[in-house]
């Protein structure tokens, strides 16, 4: 199997120190680990949000440096645990992006449809400032979802939503990626989570890589 | 037509002593700013005493040399009014910018307002081209501490939701849009605010002057119109070239915002 993402020598001031990392296409990646522990900042320097000190990042095998930061964030989409609602209604949220990546809008069909997914059952026309944390959460998503990345960078998705909620939303969201053939790589602290999607667990400790698995 | 009334000294007290009743009752208030309205109208009063001799004195000897120093300093001047009056801390990548577009947009501004508008001749005759130089500057240095107030809070206090349009794939132009339209229209403000309401709600500065020296009021309102139109000119180009060349400081080659 192909790597989607290559590390080697990865230093990030004093929070990350990476020798090697290897991360597979097509795959679901788990990160895990305690608070604190450097998972958000890997996740960021994925997306080059922000650069490391040491070392390299290759994405489909060429290094980030090489890669226009633009085009690459519009291939590798993150998902922030805290994710920012921009002024408007519920459409307006979800076709920011397509302004964003310079693509066509798409129909109100296709917004609702991914509404779903997410199980946001909103009016598309509802102001998002009046929408709760859990529910900004899954906008955000259905957001990211709608641009269809190659790779999905999910930071803590389910910390805002329920037992069952999470259940739904991640298997629906896993369902999707599978079968549009993407790569997902996400940070949880949810055992159940790690368990029922998984194909890869990497734990980080301190900065460091202490386990890998799958 | 009746000339301007020359103040004696002891009209000129009596201004000051309106002053003087205004910042005790600002103190009798409790409001602590009677130090500044203090220090300003002296600052004020001592800046136009050197200024008027300097200006009689330049009327005088007319010469391109002197427009040039005197609208260089003026220049120069207002650019380290505008960091001084802004509280957020600025970068030196930012300073540059407000310095270039400060030049640039008035040097354009003014070129074209005394060749093309009022065809000043000889171009560098002191008395046209320092009072409007002043006035274009003037009006760019308000405008521009306003846009660099907008835009530098914008960049800070709205950072999370320009890292989101980032990660949503947008270049920095697009993830900054809003805060630099916020920031033009900041700037903007007040000169537009001063186009609604003047003949109406007061009568601006330059042609009260024109007005209190002598000249037609006639006379007054077409220049007064120009130049009106020029500070609009001046203040849009300024502020226009700043926020399109400032809000990329916030930026790193990478389209990483800049910690």
């Amino acid at each position: 199997m192909a790597h989607m993402f290559t590390l080697r020598g990865l230093k990030y001031k004093e929070i990350l120190d990476i020798v090697e990392l290897d991360i597979h296409e097509h795959r679901i990646t788990c990160i895990v680990g305690e608070s604190g522990s450097g998972k958000t900042t890997l996740l960021r320097l994925l997306n080059h949000l922000i650069s490391c000190d040491e070392g390299e990042i290759w994405f489909q095998n060429t290094p980030l440096s090489k890669w226009d930061p633009v085009e690459l964030r519009r291939k590798v989409m993150m998902l922030s645990q805290m994710p920012a609602i921009f002024e408007g209604t519920v459409r307006d949220n979800l076709l920011i992006g397509f302004k964003f990546c310079e693509k066509p809008p798409v129909e109100d069909g296709q917004l609702l449809d991914v509404l779903k997914i997410v199980r946001l059952p909103k009016d598309l026309s509802q102001d998002s400032n009046s929408l709760s944390g859990g529910e900004k959460q899954r906008l955000a998503m259905a957001r990211v979802l709608l641009l269809g990345p190659q790779v999905f960078l999910l930071d803590e998705p389910s910390s805002a939503l329920d037992e069952e909620t999470t259940q739904f939303v991640m298997e629906q969201l896993v369902h999707h990626v599978k079968r549009l053939n993407k790569t997902m790589i996400m940070v949880t602290h949810s055992r159940a989570v790690v368990q029922a999607f998984a194909e890869h667990v990497v734990e980080i400790k301190k900065g460091k890589i202490v386990t890998r698995e799958g | 037509m009746q000339g301007s009334i020359d103040l004696s000294i002891w009209q000129l007290t009596a201004a000051y002593i309106f002053i003087l009743l205004l910042i005790l009752i600002v103190r009798l208030k409790g409001i602590p700013r009677e130090k500044e309205i203090l220090i300003s109208s002296l600052r004020m009063t001592i800046q136009l005493v050197l200024v008027g001799y300097i200006l009689a004195y330049v009327f005088e000897h007319s010469h391109p040399f002197y427009a040039l120093v005197i609208t260089a300093i003026m220049l120069i001047f207002s650019i380290y009014n505008i960091f001084n009056r802004t509280k957020s801390p600025l970068s030196p990548e930012i300073k540059k910018i407000i310095a270039l577009s400060m030049t640039l947009g008035i040097l354009v501004s003014l070129i074209y307002f005394v060749l093309v508008v009022l065809q000043v001749s000889p171009w560098y005759e002191p008395r046209y081209v320092i009072p409007i130089a002043g006035m274009i500057i003037g009006n760019s240095m308000t405008g521009i501490s306003l846009g660099v107030k907008t835009l530098v809070e914008g960049m800070t206090t709205h950072k999370q939701l320009v890292e989101a349009a980032l990660i949503l794939g947008a270049t920095p132009k697009m993830a900054s849009k809003q805060i630099v339209n916020n920031a033009f229209d900041a700037a903007m403000l007040p000169t537009i605010n001063s186009m609604v309401g003047m003949g109406i709600v007061f009568l601006p500065g330059m042609m009260t002057g024109q007005i209190l020296g002598g000249a037609s009021p006639v006379v007054a309102i077409e220049y007064q119109i120009a130049v009106m139109l020029g500070i609009v000119g001046s203040v849009s180009l300024t502020v226009l070239l700043f926020v399109q060349l400032g809000y990329k400081t916030f930026f790193n080659s990478r389209c990483q915002i800049k910690s």
